[in-house]
């Protein structure tokens, strides 16, 4: 089958539901997703968006720039930082008259609460920036822009698996899905495309990562011979609940929860002594597995703790119910009364898809553009994050550039018109001979079983310290996975709602992209933001103050490199 | 570790005839796990083909409302060590909605309902430049019901929605609740209709089955009572 629309996005979190609204208030627009829309990850986002519009305190759009650039250990671009904080505080309006129920000040006005890194006159203490619902504001924003979008008629197709994109010439054209509950294969016809497919933490073993965060949209663009940038900067969120992953926002340590090891100690004042809880999460995050190698861990064990209870009832119920709530029911641990056990997490991905500051892919990665085709989100590069994400700063990230493309769309039809380039027949034909060849290969091995390793190694071999042994055994260890995947045997062969394929579908983006996260890894002989290198703890500006570009070409990986964008903050030690 | 039972109630459309059925898997687990666990140990380890929505994994996101025990809750957070009796349980799609395989129901009509009540914000003001003021007490009116996963939990549960599938069911109303009672919101007047007759809220019959399913503990009934009350009083 084939449906066509004038722009179809692909992904239904923020940064897809921003651009369709945009979009759609000019143009027939297709929402393509593999989950229902109001079922992805964005809706598990707690703490914020940052927005420095100072209704509580003193606050200045120069504040926030400054703290994303150094936030991002300077690699960050800053034209494109720029842009995110300068649109920030009209964002975050336009999100408040959708409705959007934010939590409010006394005078009804936005309430906002603290949040890493984030600081008042360029560092000089927290300061109150983040915009928040309780601690569910991913979900209330999630809720109301797929809200707006039912008002404005967007076409949605729920749990349709993107498979491949299709794209000649440089020109997108359309792509190929696998219709879940259809049960058969559709192919979308366009003249503009988004993708907006989020992050995949689920690369590793520990994540605070929905099961569908497998960063499909990078694995299918490295299949069209796309680039993606930045890769090795994965990360990790300092507060996931111990064993399981699951985030416990960052906006607890915002409204004053303190970390404490084995000895009662708040060990933050060693690494952290002016921000103390609110440094940014790669320090954070450090300072946790410090603590926890150096036999700091309760009971010696891979854990420390995070502590509300000096919060008092009445305002962990307010500020935090959903945290609380989960604590309780998931590791019977009840806040109020109880420090909660918790070790870092793989969170967020700082890399992606290479785009302009309008949010269009870049086919070589630095300045020649994939015609209609653009990216947002997690999954876009842009670069506001550099090497390191601020917290509330993603959020922000989703809406601002969300509705960038979906304005850059705008301009781009109105010049160009709707009618849509040819369909390559031979590429929709090897995208669904690929999926079949999937789904009745013959083998020994499991989905289950090679994922698991995948995780589990990259946990320990890719996480928060890196060297070049530990790399080098990753790396054997990715291409020897990939190899097994060869030889993958699926047990469902039927056509309807195929999670056993959509499973192993799932798998094969990871392998795809997992050999870029650690040769880029291996590559960058450097410690900057995410990555740490204990073999190079230094950060080297001469060498390395540049974005990795990573190319899958004949099935080899070729390594390239682009200048970061400086425009006002020269790069200086980062301290806290 | 312990060895639990799992009875599944299974069915596959493309297997003709058959109907929806048991299966029964036996599974190693801690009790600490949930039953999306044990589902995952399933397919993962001993049947590929079972079927079933999940993606948070910490209920949030809606996908894995199931009846497990005979009774409607999240997969992903119900403890083994919770069940009834954790060597044992039974897993069952939601009721009253078509089942397409296995746990994975049909949700088309439950998302129509949620389209009708019109789930937005309705004003007509053009905005102020800043954001619209609200008081911290008008925000606390709509705070439960914002806490909604639409993981239909409630409407699946609800007598009044098996008996007459045309009720807007407990969600939905939850949804409307939200918008008519935003101090923001001036949409009052285009909502009467889709709620005061016999398939809106009149259809509920307060049997608190929806309150007793809902995970995040939302009070659906009170919700719903209040949009009675304020048809009642004309107060809008
Ligand atoms: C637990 C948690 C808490 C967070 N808290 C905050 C916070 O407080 N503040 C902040 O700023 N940021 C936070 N973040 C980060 C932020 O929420 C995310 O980066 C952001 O929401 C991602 O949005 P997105 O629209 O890019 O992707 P997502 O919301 O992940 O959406 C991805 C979409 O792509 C679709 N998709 C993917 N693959 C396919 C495919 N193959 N076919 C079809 N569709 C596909 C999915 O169905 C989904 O609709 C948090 C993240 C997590 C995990
Ligand atoms: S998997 Fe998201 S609610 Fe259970």
């Amino acid at each position: 089958m084939i449906i066509k629309h004038d722009v179809v996005i692909v992904g239904a979190g923020l940064a897809g539901l921003r651009a369709a609204l945009e979009a759609s208030r000019y143009y027939d627009v297709a929402v393509v997703s593999k989950v229902f829309p109001t079922r992805s990850h964005s809706g598990a986002a707690q703490g914020g968006i940052a927005a420095a519009m100072g209704n509580v305190e003193e606050d200045h759009i120069d504040w926030h720039f400054f703290d994303t650039v150094k936030g991002s250990d300077y690699l960050a671009d800053q034209n494109a930082a720029e842009v995110l904080v300068n649109d920030a505080i009209p964002a975050v309006y336009e999100l408040e008259h959708m409705g959007v129920p934010f939590s409010r000040t006394p005078e009804g006005k936005i309430n906002q609460r603290k949040f890493g890194g984030h600081t008042r006159n360029y560092g000089e203490a927290p300061v109150l920036r983040a915009c928040f619902a309780a601690d569910r504001t991913g979900h209330v924003l999630l809720h109301t822009l797929y809200d707006q979008c039912v008002k404005n008629n967007v076409r949605f197709y729920s749990e349709f698996f993107v498979t491949d994109i299709l794209i000649k010439e440089n020109i997108i054209r359309g792509l190929v899905a696998y219709d879940m509950i259809g049960g058969e294969f559709t192919t979308f016809h366009c003249k503009a495309m988004v993708f907006a497919t989020g992050g995949y933490g689920r690369t590793y073993k520990i994540t605070s990562n929905a099961h569908a965060n497998t960063g499909d949209g990078l694995g299918i663009l490295l299949r069209a011979g796309l680039p993606l940038e930045d890769m090795e900067f994965v990360q990790f969120h300092p507060t996931g609940l111990y064993r399981y992953g699951i985030l416990l926002t960052e906006g607890a340590r915002g409204e004053g929860a303190y970390l404490i090891n084995n000895e009662g100690k708040r060990f933050m004042e060693k690494y952290a002594p002016k921000l103390m809880e609110l440094a940014p999460r790669d320090m954070t995050s450090r300072s946790i597995q410090t603590e926890i190698n150096e036999g700091f861990g309760i009971n010696g064990e891979d854990y420390v703790y995070l502590d509300l209870r000096h919060l008092g009832e009445k305002k962990i119920n307010e500020r935090l119910p959903e945290i609380t709530g989960f604590c309780r029911k998931i590791a019977g641990v009840d806040p109020v009364k109880e420090p909660i056990p918790i070790q870092p997490t793989a969170h967020y991905s700082m890399g992606g898809i290479p785009v302009t500051i309008d949010s269009e892919v870049l086919a070589d990665g630095k300045s020649q553009k994939v015609e209609g085709f653009y990216a947002a989100g997690e999954c876009a590069c842009v670069s506001v994050h550099g090497a390191n994400r601020l917290g509330t700063n993603s959020q922000l990230e989703t809406v601002v550039f969300g509705r960038r493309a979906g304005k850059a769309i705008v301009e781009f039809l109105k010049e160009n018109g709707t009618e849509k380039a040819d369909l390559p027949e031979d590429q929709i034909k090897t995208s669904i001979d690929r999926v079949e060849g999937i789904k009745n290969n013959k083998g020994d091995e499991k989905v289950g079983v090679i994922r698991h390793e995948l995780q589990e190694t990259m946990m320990r071999k890719v996480g928060i310290f890196r060297d070049e042994q530990k790399l080098k055994e990753m790396l054997k260890k990715v291409r020897e996975l990939e190899e097994r995947a060869e030889h993958l045997q699926i047990d469902d062969k039927g056509m309807k709602f195929n999670t056993d394929l959509t499973e192993a579908l799932e798998l094969d983006n990871l392998l795809h992209f997992a050999e870029i996260i650690v040769s880029g890894a291996l590559n960058r002989q450097e410690s900057r933001g995410s990555q740490y290198r204990t073999d190079y703890p230094k950060r080297d500006d001469v060498n390395w103050l540049k974005h990795t570009l990573a190319f899958k070409k004949e099935g080899e990986f070729i390594f390239d490199y682009k200048p970061v964008v400086i425009t006002k903050f020269q790069p200086k030690e980062r301290k806290y | 570790m312990i060895k639990v039972n799992v009875r599944v109630s299974r069915f596959n459309p493309e297997e003709g005839n058959v109907k929806p059925h048991f299966e029964e898997f036996t599974v190693e687990a801690d009790p600490t796990e949930k039953v999306l666990d044990l589902l995952h140990k399933i397919k993962w380890e001993q049947d590929g083909t079972l079927a079933f929505r999940r993606s948070c994994a910490h209920g949030i996101c809606g996908s894995c409302a199931m009846k497990i025990d005979g009774r409607n809750m999240l997969a992903c957070e119900s403890l083994i060590s919770n069940l009834k009796d954790p060597t044992r349980v039974t897993v069952e799609p939601l009721q009253s909605l078509p089942v397409l395989k296995d746990l994975v129901v049909d949700m088309d009509d439950f998302f129509k309902k949620y389209e009708i009540v019109k789930p937005y914000l309705i004003n007509k003001t053009p905005p102020p430049t800043k954001e619209r003021y609200q008081s911290v007490e008008d925000r606390e009116l709509i705070d439960e019901s914002t806490k909604c996963i639409q993981c239909a939990a409630c409407t699946t549960s609800c007598p009044s929605n098996w008996k007459n599938p045309q009720f807007l069911g407990p969600a939905a109303l939850l949804k409307s609740y939200r918008y008519c009672f935003d101090s923001r919101d001036e949409g009052m007047d285009e909502r009467i209709r889709i709620l005061d007759n016999g398939d809106g809220v009149w259809r509920c019959h307060t049997i608190f089955n929806c309150v007793e399913a809902c995970p995040k503990d939302i009070n659906i009934t009170w919700h719903i009572s209040e949009l009675k009350k304020k048809l009642v009083s004309r107060e809008y």
